[in-house]
């Protein structure tokens, strides 16, 4: 079924993206259009197949708990759009 | 021959005899990317003076070797290579062909990178990708389209576009580039050069931009087989950095390239010889199962029956991965910022709108669809189920043979602009590499003739950590054949 | 109709590793200048990996063991995708599917009988970046951002602040037992959100759940949940609906504000963290974990009551604190009287840390200075109330008991000829009272032996001054 323009501008949303009405309808033709071709995997008996998340089947891999050096702060910041006192600045959260 | 024509393994010798230096190498590699790259657009950015100064060093390092012997130098001492504007490299922008991260210098080197450098390779700079390696021909780089070396007016294939164009077009000894569902082998096919996709986990992924977290491998594009084994060599290996490195012993991939192939059983997976591939393609690669069966190799027919099915499970999970993988780019910490804006929310909204271009858009708006609540289990869950299937394919197959065989692409290098408006199009250009990435296992391609005019890759699929067996197989077809010999007429165009 | 409320809580806690959950910055950021714990990693620069710490992991076992939960045997990471400026990944490292540890309980006493309030889950995420807002701006200091976070939710089983305010305590009490967490709530280090619902009593209908955000102590807790249930129960008195929203504590005015209307159910996209391969929690890994639990309070608590004879009572209060715990125990190894040291540490030394807004860990006082002290009384060397100054001046100098009465000159003054003077002297300057004492007032000695005391500065021997003005006063009678 094609996506409609609310479903589209609902995962515009999630994503955050600011999308033109032009590139909301286009989306909305070919995501519909690549959902009707992945719609295949709906023919697959998949029962009791397990989900592969990982390539490579490792476990516990972790590290020890020893703290090092962090990045100077000019490193840090030095690719900050807005920073001031060594905090990164942004316009007023509202929700 | 011209310095810049040489492989790697050959600048070496020259190198360590110091009939050649690294600073004359790589000033030839220079003068020819200043001449050739205004028409290939290969390079995003080229670093000269950084070049240079490793050439000198590297130099240095061989002179004192000469006169004071000790330890053999490292392979790669003094090599020019380019790397993939989607590694991160210190102190040169790194945009992954992005606007979104047009000014990002990263403070840090990817693990690959980084090991390079330590051998004493010379870094060139940086070439074009499909923005953030999501594409098939260079065409979603937000900058400009990489021509393919061998007709300018067809695309190089992607995302490593750039890499493959360089390496092909003698402005690199050799490249990385990076593989999610193809993105090494495909460009390396479509422009007569070596592309090698890893096992998932052979490569560290530290300091590679994430694609698809899951499928993402760093790959070497090279001149010929013995060069990408010098590459693959160079950069494998566990990265406690990357937690899903494999700690695992790095073979010896020089020593695995003689021997040759009597023997050895080479599967023909009868998914990858249906309609749709170019009568040209077939031919080449079918002549290319006969050279491997002429060089004392059995040809096994063998089925991956879910083929069919790695399309539309890529296309879910490695959407649905970059979805999350390129929330970052906000404009708060890094990258574009998109100044005027109400409040933080409008800045974000925006930012991402405009940073983005329309395919990167288009995946995460999949990506975010797949995973949203409500359709996680009907697409991205099956998704998955389906990934274990294919990856079941290749278990069985690899217990009846020791390698596959097969097209790279179902095509040859496509005219620019021919599937820009049609995204099913371009993502069928991928149809025979996509399944290896699901699998996580190993794949390489290697020149095996031409239809009209244009190259052809054949792909040899190894099972995981194989590389060896890959390599020998790739490299027994390349010494009966002279295909990787042939270079594009650039020069004679100027 | 009588309503009874269901209440759920949420609680994150930071835990005391010493590295952040998956890059090696330093994880204590309470005293660094904004943005100098950070790093790529944590930043979410691109291109960087995450990488699991293993104390972080095993932290949140000890929680999941000392709260009787099941211990995955299988446990993955998950991407929990929502945009927030203070999120730097644009998704928070936590878990979903198969977190660490699941269906365990605390004990809670209620009426005198104990009650088991469910434990869901506790899994381990990453903390978000400090926002600061200005006017004009928001500033974020990314310090905090990868801290390990513990979250552990319950069930809804609880039923009023005051039983909420207690499993907060009880659950903060086994946090700083296993040394897992402060549970600092004026700090932030510990966090709590509320859900709470109004059902008709003894029914199992569904109410609608409001969520209760931003409390800042266990006092909040408790207010917040008594004004939100009253709040509910004149809604729905008065035949209204109640609107699935998430309300802050208005602490200045002690009431719930409304923060936001939650219009959909939020869509987090979990899926697994491809970046991390999940863990195996082997038996033989989970047990060598729960052999480094400690002792746990309600254990102690009863061992308390057991071995040195103390109250149930001062059994709780002593043990609700490991570092009290541990610091009685240790006076008591030490050979002082189980007895006296409960007093002396439930009195006087948790006076004085009130007083000076200390908690034990920070009291400049060793257990070797109040058996010390316990000893001089005991032998006569000064009297109890000169022993309050004393431990006064030991909180504030660090000094020895010993020291302080050498120095100060405290000890008691058992010197009959010395004594016998100022007796003479109080006895010369209170003809009234002596007066009363012959005439058989016997009680007035009380009075003078006070004033003795007084003279002496409390040094004098109240015993033997005693003695000594009874024998003065004896031969002023004949």
């Amino acid at each position: 079924m094609p996506l409609s323009l609310q479903q589209v501008e609902h995962i515009a949303e999630l994503a955050k993206l600011a999308l033109t009405d032009e590139e909301k309808e286009r989306y909305r033709l070919q995501l519909s259009a690549i959902l009707e071709y992945a719609d295949m995997l709906q023919r697959l008996d998949l029962d009791g197949v397990p989900p592969m998340s990982h390539a490579v089947a490792l476990t516990n891999i972790t590290r020890p708990d020893e703290p090092a050096a962090s990045s100077p702060r000019d490193e840090i910041l030095a690719n900050t759009p807005d920073h001031k006192d060594g905090l990164i600045r942004v316009r007023p959260i509202l929700e | 021959m011209s310095a810049h024509a040489l492989t790697i393994h050959e600048a070496g010798e020259l190198l360590r005899a110091g009939d050649l230096s690294s600073a004359e190498l790589t000033r030839a590699i220079l003068e020819r990317i200043h001449r050739l790259d205004p028409r290939v657009r290969a390079y995003l950015r080229v670093v000269p003076e950084a070049a240079l100064a490793q050439a000198e060093q590297a130099d240095a390092h061989l002179a004192r070797w000469r006169r004071e012997g000790g330890a053999l130098p490292p392979r790669l001492l003094g090599i020019p290579l380019a790397i993939k504007d989607i590694l991160c490299t210190r102190g040169i922008p790194t945009t992954c062909g992005s606007r979104i991260l047009e000014n990002f210098v990263p403070p840090y080197d990817a693990t690959a990178v980084e090991r390079l450098k330590a051998q004493g390779a010379v870094v060139l700079g940086k070439t074009n990708t499909d923005e953030f390696a999501m594409g098939s021909s260079t065409e979603n780089s937000a900058y400009f389209t990489t021509r393919n070396p061998w007709d300018l007016s067809r695309v190089p294939g992607g995302s490593s576009g750039g890499s493959a164009a360089a390496v092909a077009a003698d402005m690199a000894l050799g490249a990385l580039g990076s593989d999610t569902g193809g993105s090494v082998r495909q460009p390396a096919g479509l422009c007569g050069v070596v592309g090698l996709k890893p096992t998932y986990g052979r490569v560290s992924r530290w300091g590679l931009v994430a694609f698809a977290s899951s499928l993402d491998q760093i790959g070497p594009i090279a001149k010929d087989v013995r060069d990408c084994a010098i590459l693959l060599q160079a950069i494998a290996g566990h990265d406690p950095r990357d937690s899903t490195s494999v700690d695992a012993p790095v073979p010896d991939y020089l020593a695995a390239l003689e021997g040759g192939i009597r023997g050895l059983r080479v599967g023909v997976p009868r998914e990858y010889f249906v309609e749709g591939v170019q009568a040209g393609v077939a031919d080449a690669v079918r002549a290319a199962l006969r050279v491997l069966e002429g060089l004392g190799a059995t040809l096994v027919e063998v089925s991956l029956p879910h083929t069919e099915y790695a399309l539309p499970a890529y296309y879910l999970i490695a959407p649905a991965e970059a979805s999350a993988n390129l929330a970052r780019y906000d404009g708060v910490k890094y990258g574009l910022s998109v100044r005027e804006s109400a409040d933080v929310w409008d800045m974000i909204r925006r930012t991402r709108g405009q940073g983005f271009g329309p395919e990167v858009k288009r995946r995460i708006m999949l990506g975010t669809y797949a995973l949203s609540a409500g359709y996680y289990d009907a697409y991205y869950l099956r998704a998955q189920k389906t990934r274990t299937l294919i990856r079941q394919d290749f278990d069985r197959a690899f217990q009846q043979v020791d390698v596959l065989a097969c097209p790279v692409s179902p095509t040859v290098a496509f005219p620019i602009g021919e599937r820009a408006e049609d995204p099913l199009q371009m993502y069928l250009s991928d149809v025979f590499t996509l399944a290896c990435s699901l699998a996580g296992v190993c794949g390489i391609s290697v020149p095996c003739g031409f239809a009209d005019g244009l190259p052809v890759g054949l792909q040899i699929i190894g099972n995981v950590f194989d590389e060896p067996t890959v390599l020998r197989v790739a490299y027994a077809y390349e010494q009966a054949t002279d295909w990787h010999t042939r270079k594009p007429k650039l020069d004679e165009e100027v | 109709m009588e309503y009874e409320a269901i209440i759920g809580m949420e609680v994150h806690a930071q835990l005391l590793t010493r590295s952040k959950m998956f890059c090696a910055c330093a994880a204590d950021y309470a005293a660094a200048p904004p943005n100098t714990r950070v790093c790529p990693v944590c930043l979410g620069m691109p291109g960087t990996l995450p990488v699991i710490n293993r104390r972080a992991v095993e932290f949140v076992v000890m929680t999941g063991l000392a709260l009787h939960c099941r211990i995955a045997d299988h446990s993955r990471f998950a991407r929990k995708n929502y945009h927030y400026p203070d999120l730097p990944k644009g998704y928070q490292i936590s878990q979903y599917e198969l977190p660490l540890c699941s269906d365990g309980y605390l004990e809670i006493e209620v009426d005198g009988r104990v009650k088991r309030i469910g434990i869901e889950r506790v899994h381990l995420e990453e903390d978000t970046a400090k926002l600061i807002h200005t006017g004009d701006y928001s500033l974020i200091d990314a310090n905090r951002a990868g801290v390990p976070l513990m979250e552990i939710v319950s069930a809804p089983d609880l039923r009023t602040g005051e039983e909420a305010r207690q499993y907060l305590t009880r659950l903060r009490t086994i946090l700083r037992y296993l040394g897992v967490s402060s549970g600092n709530m004026e700090e932030g280090s510990m966090r709590c959100e509320v859900n709470i619902s109004l059902r008709p009593a003894g029914t199992d209908v569904r109410g609608t759940k409001v969520e209760v955000k931003n409390l800042n102590s266990f006092r909040s807790v408790k207010q917040a949940i008594e004004y939100e249930t009253e709040r509910q129960r004149r809604l729905l008195e008065s035949g209204e609906r109640v609107v699935q929203v998430t309300m802050g504590w208005d602490e200045a005015h002690g009431r719930t504000v409304l923060q936001r209307v939650k219009e959909s159910a939020d869509d987090y996209r979990y899926f697994p963290e491809p970046d991390l391969p999940p863990l195996e929690l082997s038996r033989q890994w989970v047990e060598e974990i729960r052999a480094r639990l400690p002792e746990l309070p309600e254990a102690r608590r009863e061992r308390f009551v057991r071995d040195y004879g103390l109250s149930a009572y001062d059994a709780g209060v002593l043990t609700a604190d490991r570092d009290v715990a541990d610091f009685f125990e240790a006076v008591v190894g030490l050979g002082g009287d189980a007895k006296g040291a409960a007093n002396w540490i439930t009195g006087e030394i948790f006076r004085l840390m009130n007083a000076r807004g200390l908690e034990m860990g920070q009291m400049p006082i060793r257990p070797a200075q109040l058996c010390e002290l316990m000893g001089l009384i005991q032998e006569g060397v000064i009297t109890t109330t000169i022993a309050k100054d004393v431990l006064g001046h030991m909180v504030d100098t660090g000094e020895s008991p010993g020291d302080i009465v050498r120095q100060r000159g405290l000890a008691q003054v058992r010197d009959t000829a010395a004594l016998e003077g100022v007796a003479r002297q109080v006895i010369a300057d209170n003809p009234d009272a002596v007066a009363q004492y012959l005439a058989g007032k016997e009680q007035v000695l009380k009075f003078l032996v006070g004033q003795m005391m007084k003279a002496t500065r409390g040094q004098a021997n109240p015993t033997l001054a005693a003695e000594i003005l009874k024998a003065l006063l004896a031969g002023h009678r004949s």
